[in-house]
């Protein structure tokens, strides 16, 4: 029976001893106690030291742009350390640029806050907020994209700029055993306050729209966390050329159905949109009653590869290719472009052969 | 053995008979993190850190706490335990002092557990009958010895990144096999001066 038990209780205690030294050694290693970040200048927060920037900003409520959930590996949680930080880190430099290293624009996710620190960030992200929402309404737009409606809750309004984006978190569901947050882009207008409209596209195997397409339902509560985003309508009276392609089309509805109509007639927004074949195609009726309501808006749906029996006598090809057949004297204007990666960099291509300067160019990446 | 001076048994650890070079322990991150200077030489302070005090920890462990109740075949897993210990104390420290060396360690910090020269190093000094003197300064002559050589071919490994062409079949282990192989040879010329083998 000693035999069992001295060997055992041997271990044991050695375990035991050794667990102890390591809790007092981090009790007195790990205790940052309460140190003081500074925002902008003028807003202080005393927070608890020891955790990520990321983390300890949310702990604040405010809300840096993650998607990678502090992997670094999205960069979009990027802030500019003004004091109390150290060298730049080895897992941030491949995604800073030398240019952002020398501004001192850092990862916050990489950062940890272990003394008073002072950092800056845009004032838009303190409007950021986590939204207790519940689905509205669900309904198909075509095969494959949805338009999601949802009632926020806690809090009830949302302040956003026509354009912007804003997270939606998938929870643990089915095999995948991790939250994940992705981001859509409002394609309702901000007065609406109360509500959030997305249109998403069912990506194949996409784990957060996998479960928006098949798991959600109407009633159902989710979190959402926004407005994000830089892509809205600049200030000016140039010509505006949109461009999209399928669920693309969500932040320019948010756009232009915002503007007002003097603004429209001085602007005369055209909206080129890209689709493959008529099943495609979604919301053309609400878009030609948008037509006739403004003469100076133009709406110019295409579908690049047609089925037989479409019946189609609108344009073909891909909306690159119409620019110029549409819009005289496109170096005046400006681009507001929305879609996957392939296309936009078509669009750009296009646009900047007709001499608009890439800073007039505005877009909105699928990634 | 008993009449090996510790001194000499540092030097040779340290040199002749390192425990990377001719034992071959430690091999995982010596290959992983030999790509800079700079974390090479940090994770080599950690490692010697690591060493050194296991060794004495372990020492005691051994003759005051296993042998006179005839455990000494839980040897295995006591040291692993402590040295689980001590990495995770390392681990807290380097967190303290260097936010950049941790970020540059990542994984390997807490890989330095399963670090073969670690557990190694306890090993031999329970096999070759150490004093506790010599059993530590045989834990720091090896940890020394260990990041020397990491730090010899981190140099190296710089050099070459800048200006060598590496044949790709080669690329990557396979250079860093050979360059290791080529410093042991090195080292074998510091034989005539102490042995403990």
């Amino acid at each position: 029976m000693t035999q069992v038990i001295v060997p055992a209780l041997s271990i044991a205690g050695l375990a035991t001893a050794l667990a102890l030294l390591i809790l007092i050694a981090e009790r007195y290693l790990m205790d940052y106690g309460e140190v003081e970040l500074t925002i902008n200048d003028d807003r202080k927060h005393r927070v608890k030291g020891g955790s990520t920037l990321l983390n300890t900003l949310k702990s604040e409520s405010i809300f840096i742009p993650s998607a990678c959930g502090g992997r670094a590996t999205c960069a979009y949680c990027k802030v500019k350390a003004v004091r109390g930080f150290g060298e730049v880190l080895p897992t941030e430099e491949p995604l800073l640029t030398k240019e952002e290293i020398t501004n001192n624009i850092r990862l916050s996710c990489q950062l940890k806050v272990k003394n008073d620190v002072a950092i800056e960030i845009p004032e838009e992200l303190f409007s950021i907020r986590e939204f207790k929402a519940r689905v509205e309404a669900i309904s198909d737009l075509t095969y494959d994209i949805k338009l999601f409606s949802f009632r926020l809750n806690e809090p009830e309004f949302i302040d956003f700029k026509p354009g912007q984006y804003i997270q939606f978190q998938a929870p643990e569901y089915g095999d995948i055993d991790e939250s994940v947050y992705r981001a859509y882009s409002m394609c309702n207008v901000p007065e609406d306050k109360r509500t959030v409209e997305l249109m998403v596209r069912l990506v194949p195997e996409g784990i957060c729209t996998t479960y928006m397409f098949q798991y959600l339902s109407v009633g159902d509560a989710v979190t959402l966390t926004g407005p994000f985003g830089d892509f809205y309508l600049r200030k000016g009276d140039r010509r505006m050329i949109c461009m999209a392609g399928g669920s693309g089309m969500a932040p320019l509805r948010s756009i232009l159905k915002a503007m007002k109509p003097e603004q429209i007639a001085r602007r005369r927004p055209i909206f080129f949109f890209g689709a493959r074949s008529k099943r495609d195609l979604f919301m053309v009726d609400e878009w030609s009653a948008f037509e006739r309501e403004h003469p100076d808006f133009k709406f110019v749906p295409a579908l690049s590869s047609p089925e037989e029996g479409d019946d189609w006598n609108g344009e073909t090809g891909f909306i690159p290719g119409l620019v110029e057949k549409y819009v005289d004297n496109v170096a005046e204007g400006e681009g507001y472009l929305c879609g996957s990666p392939g296309m936009l960099n078509a669009c750009v291509e296009v646009l900047t052969k007709h001499g608009i300067p890439e800073e007039r160019i505005y877009y909105d990446k699928f990634e | 053995m008993d009449e090996l001076s510790p001194l000499v048994i540092f030097i040779a650890s340290v040199f002749t008979s390192n425990i990377l070079l001719t034992n071959f322990l430690g091999m995982c991150s010596y290959l992983s993190v030999s790509r800079e200077l700079k974390t090479a030489w940090g994770l080599g302070i950690a490692v010697s850190f690591v060493l050194t005090c296991t060794t004495a920890v372990n020492y005691w462990l051994y003759y005051y706490v296993l042998v006179p109740q005839g455990l000494e075949y839980l040897q295995y897993i006591a040291f692993i335990v402590v040295i689980a210990a001590f990495v995770q104390a390392v681990e807290m420290i380097v967190d303290r002092l260097s936010d950049r060396l941790y970020a540059a360690l990542g994984i390997f910090l807490p890989l330095i557990t399963v670090n073969c020269a670690i557990l190694g190093g306890s090993l031999f000094m329970i096999i070759r009958k150490y004093d506790f003197i010599q059993s530590v300064m045989f834990g720091a002559g090896s940890g020394i010895g260990w990041a020397l050589a990491i730090m010899a071919l981190a140099g190296i490994r710089r050099k070459m990144s800048r200006r060598s062409a590496v044949i790709p079949a080669l690329e990557g282990p396979g250079i860093v096999l050979i360059i290791t192989g080529i410093i042991a040879l090195g080292f074998i010329g510091f034989s005539g001066v102490v042995q403990i083998n």
